[in-house]
């Protein structure tokens, strides 16, 4: 279980944590992090799925079952993009170099 | 395995992922690393994922639901993320983003249906996570139909800021009722409307935006999505979401901001000013004509340079030019013309659109400047090309005052000796407003799609020797 003080706790370090991590970030990597970003949101799937599990009527069913679809397009979706993009910019330090 | 193994083992993988979207996070900051970043990441999903499978307890009706539901969303949007062109990416990444917000609603709306949640603080994280992530999944949804051409009016009229208003306010005021409710029976209607307020809000926040300042906009939506799934974390106890979801809410309102300085405006200044087809009514009337250029003449002065200075917009991205582009730029440089590319912070509908383009086709990073870098050398330049790009080259934004863009940061194209712009037709751009640029005295047109045009002067440059 996690107490109200140490959620905020959690809170407040992750919240520092993810300013830290994208105020380095070159403006080339704006889009892919966004899109990075929005992949790793994509975590949502872990409580669609619990919310889906403890559904104990047809309607929440319904409900929990378009939860996890629209979370698991969000986290598959977001990867796929992501990495399509990121790719391109390794071919293009690679063409560089040679 | 008893219950509290389970507990530890669920929590530790939780623990990793945390850890491993942070890493990769840090790791996608940089373009050598980037790949590994988002793998490292994604490793963390499927940890988590798995071990919520395996652990989660549910009875086997739900499981199949479970698992039937992610190879579903899985499969969908596998198949349009391989597919989709690179062009379209701003879209599909607001599509996703959407479906993120939809599903931290969703787990909102299981938790205030349910009613079997009794904790007060959590009642009230599940209803304001759930409100955003309405607004994120509505408001994203539109931001994509506008970017996939779906949409293409901005919808305006006076008081809209009002009845916005209004709407959050019963929205509010069914949340408040929903909270303080007594019990889940009476509750339903009352649940309902509150997330219908939420899903209009999300609608009529977004509709009035115009095209140009869409990238802040899906920006935004992420961060707030992210901010959905960190007060859905606090609601089901899971660290993962609460770490994942805080992490993208501040990382992606630090993006919001960036970008939206890079337009010189504030974020609320994009969120409720009427920016676009209003404000070009009363913007400075640009006067003068547009002087064309025939393909073959451009290709010759270009040939001839020593240096030229490329400036790629949206156009290029629609055309799908890339490619051609740095076809033209290898043989420019074979002809000892110096050639750079310029990217406004907020070219394409994105920031950083430009460069995922360019690098797809090859263009090397040393080759591609921002704007502070590369501003002062427009003055020794040969030729400007400005290959579908309008309001990022659009000298009003320094020198007239009652422009709508006056004080954005542009880049200096009318600096150049001489500007060459490929654009499809005369009409205004994205923003409606007219570019002083296009008339200046050193400024040639060349009309067309810019894929083609490009092509022609492949043709030119090769034809003068």
């Amino acid at each position: 279980m996690i107490d109200g003080v140490i959620a905020l706790y959690i809170f407040m370090l992750a919240a520092f944590t993810g300013y830290e991590v994208i105020s380095r970030v070159p403006v080339i990597l704006h889009t892919p992090l966004m899109s990075g970003s929005n992949f790793v949101h994509g975590i949502v799937l872990v409580g669609a799925m619990v919310a889906l599990a403890t559904a104990d009527t047809p309607f929440v069913r319904i409900i929990g079952f378009v939860g996890v679809v629209l979370a698991a397009g969000n986290a598959v979706g977001g990867y796929v993009v992501t990495e399509r993009m990121l790719k391109m910019f390794v071919l293009g330090g690679k063409k560089k170099g040679s | 395995m008893p219950a509290s193994t389970i507990q530890t083992v669920t929590q530790l993988s939780y623990l990793i992922a945390a850890a491993l979207f942070i890493l990769g996070l840090k790791r996608m900051s940089s373009p050598v690393t980037a790949v590994s970043g988002v793998r490292w990441a994604g490793i963390g999903m499927v940890l988590a994922t798995a071990a919520t499978l395996a652990f989660m307890g549910a009875s086997p009706l739900n499981l199949m639901l479970v698992i039937a539901a992610i190879a579903l969303g899985s499969i969908v949007a596998w198949i349009s993320g391989k597919r989709v062109a690179m062009t379209d990416m701003p879209q599909m990444i607001a599509l996703y983003n959407g479906m993120g917000g939809g599903a931290a609603a969703a787990i909102a709306a299981v938790e205030l249906y349910s009613g079997n949640e009794h904790n007060l603080v959590h009642l009230i994280m599940a209803a304001v996570g759930g409100f955003i992530g309405a607004v994120s999944f509505s408001g994203s949804l539109i931001a994509f139909a506008k970017l996939q051409g779906l949409i293409t009016k901005s919808v305006r009229f006076g008081g809209q800021k009002f009845l916005n208003l209004a709407i959050l306010l019963i929205a509010a005021g069914f949340g408040f009722m929903v909270v303080s409710g007594t019990g889940a029976q009476s509750g339903l209607p009352l649940v309902s409307l509150f997330f219908a307020f939420a899903l209009i809000l999300g609608v009529a926040m977004t509709l009035p935006i115009g095209g140009a300042d869409m990238p802040v906009v899906i920006s935004l939506y992420n961060a707030l999505t992210g901010l959905a799934v960190g007060f859905e974390g606090f609601v089901l106890d899971n660290a993962a979401m609460i770490i994942a979801g805080t992490v993208v809410g501040s990382a992606g309102t630090l993006l919001t901001q960036l970008m939206a300085k890079a337009m010189n405006r504030s974020l609320g200044n994009v969120l409720f000013s009427n920016f676009g087809e209003s404000s070009s009514a009363s913007g400075g009337a640009v006067t003068g004509s547009q002087k064309a250029i025939e393909a073959s003449d451009a290709g010759v002065m270009m040939a001839y340079s020593q240096k030229i200075i490329v400036v790629p917009g949206y156009g290029l991205a629609v055309a799908q030019a890339q490619h051609k582009v740095w076809e033209l730029t290898q043989l420019l440089i074979d002809h000892g013309v110096k050639v750079r590319f310029a990217i406004h912070p907020v070219a394409g509908r994105m920031p950083g659109h430009m460069n995922v383009l360019l690098a797809e086709a090859g263009v090397p990073y040393d080759l591609i400047s921002d704007l502070d870098e590369i501003n002062a050398e427009f003055e020794t330049a040969d030729v400007a090309l400005i290959i579908g790009a309008n309001d990022v080259v659009n000298p009003d934004a320094r020198t007239n005052k009652s422009s709508p863009i006056y004080g954005m940061p542009i880049l200096n194209a009318d600096k150049a000796k001489n500007v060459i712009v490929i654009k499809r037709g005369q009409g205004q751009g994205f923003s409606g407003i007219d570019n002083a640029l296009f008339v200046l005295d050193q400024t040639r047109m060349l009309y067309g799609d810019a894929q083609a045009a490009v092509s022609q002067l492949i043709q030119a440059v090769k034809a003068a020797g």
